[in-house]
């Protein structure tokens, strides 16, 4: 991707294009000078002062998911391999997101914690907390680095500077407003990238339908065959070629562990939900969110789809035969811009790739900062200070993850597929996350070993099944098993989550569980239940009320895979 | 947002209102100035050339169109269910 700054790639945006992205950051920049105004405390600065509407923090919720791996990497996805990719946003995300706003939003919310690692400190004390916090602190700085890197990457194709000058001018936009704002900052701009991403991709869907054909034309002319156009079983997608395994695959795999995983326990999503108004409005954020993410693959896995039939490069990648132009998947919506769109549109689908690139770094940086000051500095370092203390240690913070974020940058640009780099993370990360979270909300009984010892032993598994694969962590992997792609990270977040939950119940045999009254709000059965709900919860209408709305999204998304198998 | 606009005293509407600040505007604002310049490239700008390449489909014209609608939309929402803030006295100097 380094040496495409040149050639066929250069979009040829004039005049027009500048001044719509140039409008767009200073928007940008005018919310981060705004919400400065409102910061007068670290909970203003790391949690919004917890005043946010459910709207706002259901748009951020999955405007932050919303980056550089969801819009390149799902176009990508829906190129090489077609419908399939809709398992991502109705198996791996929407079923998820409701779960999170029924079943745990009420603990996180309702226990006053700041971070998703606090929580875990209260459950299940410091061993488990230091294995959370740190490991989520270094795959936020990680990740912040990939969605960088692509960010970067946009700015060098369009303006022809050499990638290390993109890379600090976009780290420091990013830096400007996170730093200045918090996470207001951080969540406005959210909802506004969302609208901004949704104007620049909704056009480009509606032209690329006109020029294909429509659906009609979609069926006539997509490669290899019409096994594209249907998501079960998926083989192409697992890498796994018995169909009955592949469908196993898809909804233990990524449908259970890696997306419950992601979603429940990501406190870059989850923060999102943390700063609003109430308990039933953070309730409602990711059940809010979950109704756009139902439909974000029409405008991302659609135009994917439609790329490698009407780019001469990716028809070409696809069949294997002819000039590809070094053009690789992860090109796709930038070459279908580039052949379809108009100089104006073109600047409006800039602006959204940068935004969306943005909203993925914010997020992760945000997040980070939350983490490293509460759960880090504040607990293991400098205790007891005023709050002003944390709230400049926080600024500080972030300006180091934008430091270290360029350098993982680096990093980033060596993998071919930033898909399956992200799965991995997150199998590492996130899988035995889960287990232990799902069984200490529900089971009293688990002790603080069980607590950090199902944590370590789980990431482990996931390593383990990760080298045994093939390329799953590139030259790393040696190949003992016939694994490989997203099979593979599948495989790995699996053996992750039961191995997790397996030793956190042999451990708490033998270790001695915590009092009953340390754990009240934080255990389900120990918690009063007028305290996981509002009180005026009761007269919320229908649309308010999250259960009823997560019904209404469980129906709708299993329409969706009926009528899209 | 029912329990702040019942806060909402008669006498300081348009001090408590988040007003130009609220998210809403900005959004409409940003979307809104994208549809007038889109529609008015589709209008005056299209040329033979870019038209062909969407196979005749002025994408620019009904594109601005459509945010125009968008913005415009934000911007009444806005003004028919405006953001009250609460009432601060570190916000009011």
């Amino acid at each position: 991707m380094l040496a495409a700054a040149d050639g066929p790639f250069r979009l040829n945006a004039d005049f027009f294009d500048y001044s719509i992205i140039a409008l767009y950051f200073i928007v940008v920049l005018g919310i981060g000078i705004i919400a400065r105004r409102q910061v007068s405390s670290s909970i203003d600065f790391f949690l919004s002062g917890r005043s946010l509407p459910a709207w706002v923090t259901g748009l951020a919720f999955i405007s932050a998911n919303l980056g550089a791996v969801e819009i390149m990497g799902m176009s990508a996805n829906g190129a090489q391999f077609g419908m399939a990719t809709v398992h991502y946003f109705w198996i791996g995300a929407v079923p998820a997101m409701l779960f999170l706003g029924v079943v745990m939003m009420p603990f996180y919310y309702g226990s006053g914690v700041r971070s998703v690692p606090e929580f875990m400190r209260k459950r299940f004390g410091t061993g488990a907390h230091l294995v959370n916090a740190l490991s989520f602190a270094i795959a936020q700085l990680l990740i912040a680095g990939i969605n960088l890197y692509l960010l970067a990457t946009i700015v060098n194709r369009l303006l022809g500077w050499p990638l290390w000058v993109s890379l600090v001018v976009a780290a420091a936009i990013v830096l400007s407003y996170t730093a200045l704002g918090g996470l207001s900052a951080a969540i406005y701009n959210e909802v506004l990238q969302f609208f901004v991403i949704v104007a620049a991709l909704l056009p480009l869907t509606i032209i690329a339908l006109h020029k294909v054909g429509g659906w009609q034309g979609i069926q006539d002319r997509i490669q290899p065959g019409q096994e594209q156009l249907s998501s079960w079983p998926g083989t192409d997608l697992t890498g796994i070629d018995n169909p009955v395994l592949s469908v196993i695959g898809l909804v233990f795999g990524l449908g259970f562990v890696l997306s419950f995983g992601y979603w429940t326990t990501n406190f870059v999503e989850v923060q999102r939900a943390m700063a609003s108004s109430s308990v039933s409005a953070a309730r409602r954020a990711p059940i809010i969110g979950a109704f756009p993410k139902m439909f974000i693959p029409f405008i991302v896995i659609i135009p994917g789809i439609i790329a490698a039939i009407v780019v001469p490069e990716l028809a070409n990648l696809k069949s294997g035969s002819g000039d590809t132009g070094g053009a690789t998947y992860n090109d796709a919506i930038l070459l279908l811009m580039r052949d379809l769109l108009p100089n104006g549109m073109l600047g409006v689908a800039i602006a959204g790739l940068l935004a969306s690139f943005m909203a993925g770094m914010a997020a992760n940086i945000s997040a980070f900062n939350t983490v490293f000051s509460y759960d880090l500095w504040q607990q293991y370092v400098v205790k007891d200070r005023e709050d002003s203390y944390y709230l400049a240690t926080g600024r500080i913070a972030t300006v180091a993850a934008t430091v270290i974020a360029i350098g993982t940058a680096a990093i980033a640009s060596n993998y071919d597929n930033l898909m399956d780099y992200l799965q991995t993370l997150f199998g590492f990360f996130n899988a035995p996350l889960f287990a232990t979270f799902i069984l200490g909300m529900f089971w009293k009984r688990m002790s603080a070993t069980a607590g950090w010892t199902g944590l370590v032993a789980g990431t482990l598994a996931a390593v383990v099944v990760a080298v045994a694969g093939q390329d799953v962590l590139g030259s790393l992997s040696q190949g003992w098993v016939n694994l490989s792609g997203q099979g593979a990270s599948f495989a790995a977040a699996g053996a992750a989550f039961v191995v997790d939950i397996v030793v956190s119940v042999v451990v708490t045999q033998f270790t001695r569980p915590r009092e009953e009254s340390e754990l009240r709000g934080l255990v389900y059965s120990l918690t009063p239940k007028e305290s996981l709900v509002d009180a005026g919860e009761g007269v919320l209408s229908w649309y308010q009320s999250p259960t009823r709305l997560a019904a209404i999204g469980l129906v709708l998304v299993i329409a969706l895979n009926l009528i899209f198998r | 947002m029912a329990e702040n606009i019942s806060d909402n005293t008669p006498q300081g509407t348009s001090q408590h209102t988040a007003g130009a600040f609220d998210i809403r505007n900005l959004i409409g604002g940003l979307i809104g100035v994208y549809g007038i310049i889109l529609t008015l490239l589709g209008l005056f700008n299209a040329s033979d050339e870019e038209l062909a390449r969407g196979d005749g489909l002025n994408i620019n014209l009904w594109a601005g169109l459509g945010m125009l609608v968008v913005g415009i939309g934000f911007i009444t929402w806005a003004r028919l269910r405006p953001v009250v803030v609460p009432s601060d006295p570190e916000q009011e100097s």
